[in-house]
């Protein structure tokens, strides 16, 4: 896991909007997407649930909106990929 | 954690949208139906398809019952929604008055090949240029997660809890490959939506379906395999595994018929 998030972790191509108010809770986004850099919250939503957050790393692939049962990503490449200083 | 970024908002920075949340053909993202559903995953690859063959303004859909019907005022194209079952015959009647429309119906296993098997059979043997997309979870969704006709071997359901047994319940019927069989049937195909790669040659099989009606080759069909984790009692990030495994080992994913396709 260690080194997954090194390698995940200074460059982002791409980005995320995430709805967190329409999320469900399923984490079907969690384990579907390539760089691994979504994970879920601590806290919860006004419907009771869990959301994804986005740590640096984003490719812009749209793997997370293909599974989305709940149409809460909105997926966006950078025009000039940027950079993150993160701490391992 | 410090590492989190902002994703409320659109970036700040030159960035070019790749995908908006919901696909231009539906009227909101808000929907009621469970976590981890398969069946909104496969609506919006339907919706984008009749995007791409640019039938949008004469799209007619007829849809059946189920959960994916609590969509039906939500979708923006015409819609008539069939009795259980039935949707296939009164696509067929939809077509054959408006000739200039884009046809298709959207269907459960439960309405499809429990309900209204025959409609859907002989549709496909008449050759109607029809597209008809069916929703594979195996289980009556809607009512509680029963068993169907497409519930595979060994499958908890409601009223199969030890596993669905041959011996007692019959066999499942593999509806796509029996529709393929049939002459009038031009394309037929199964998908998934168990991961990104699924989601997308679905979303390809569907196009390919609808453009084989509006080439007018015949009868176009397309099956989806669609998580339903409320209905077969597991935790919803289990789902995608399940369908690929237990489902998808008995109605395999892939192209069944592509008849005279470009
Ligand atoms: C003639 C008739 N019989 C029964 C019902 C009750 N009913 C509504 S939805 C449904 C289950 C549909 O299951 P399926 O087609 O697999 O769709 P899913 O909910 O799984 O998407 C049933 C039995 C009905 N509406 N009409
Ligand atoms: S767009 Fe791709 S890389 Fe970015 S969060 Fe979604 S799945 Fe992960
Ligand atoms: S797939 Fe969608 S609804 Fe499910 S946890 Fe991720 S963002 Fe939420
Ligand atoms: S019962 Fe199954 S098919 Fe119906 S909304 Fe829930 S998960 Fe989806
Ligand atoms: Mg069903």
């Amino acid at each position: 896991m260690g080194d997954v998030n090194d390698m995940a972790g200074t460059t982002s191509r791409g980005t995320v909007t995430i709805e967190t108010e329409r999320c469900k809770g399923c984490e079907l986004c969690i384990p579907a997407c390539p760089p691994d850099v979504l994970s879920m919250s601590t806290e919860v939503n006004e419907i009771g649930f869990r959301y994804p957050e986005l740590r640096p790393g984003c490719t812009g692939c749209s793997a997370c909106l293909l599974v989305c049962p709940d149409f809460v990503f909105e997926v966006y490449r950078y025009e000039t990929p940027q950079q993150y200083e993160v701490t391992p | 954690m410090s590492d989190i970024l902002p994703t409320s908002a659109p970036p700040s920075v030159p960035a070019k949208k790749i995908a908006g949340f919901k696909p231009d053909l539906l009227m909101k993202e808000n929907h009621n139906l469970c976590p981890g559903c398969g069946e909104p995953v496969a609506l919006r690859k339907l919706l984008e398809a009749i995007e791409a063959v640019g039938a949008q303004e004469r799209t007619i859909g007829v849809i059946g019952i189920g959960c994916y019907t609590s969509f039906g005022s939500g979708i923006d194209v015409d819609l008539v929604q069939a009795l259980h079952g039935r949707a296939p015959s009164v696509a067929t009647g939809v077509k054959r008055m408006r000739p200039e429309t884009l046809v298709f119906t959207l269907q459960g296993d439960g309405d499809m090949v429990n309900e209204g098997l025959q409609e859907v059979i002989h549709t496909a043997a008449r050759g109607e240029s029809v597209t008809c997309v069916l929703l594979n979870n195996g289980v009556f969704g809607e009512t509680g997660g029963h068993m169907t006709a497409t519930t595979v071997l060994g499958q908890r359901t409601k009223n199969s809890l030890e596993g669905r047994d041959a011996g007692y319940h019959g066999y499942p019927i593999l509806i796509g490959d029996l529709l393929a069989q049939l002459e009038g049937t031009a394309y037929a195909a199964r998908g998934s939506v168990h991961d990104a790669a699924s989601v997308m040659a679905t979303g390809r099989m569907l196009r390919r379906a609808l453009e084989t009606q509006e080439k007018g080759l015949g009868f176009s069909f397309v099956e989806v395999l669609t998580m339903c984790p409320t209905g077969w009692f597991i935790p919803t990030a289990e789902g995608p595994d399940y369908l690929d495994k237990v489902m998808g080992s008995v109605h395999t994913v892939g192209e069944l018929k592509r008849k005279a396709h470009d």
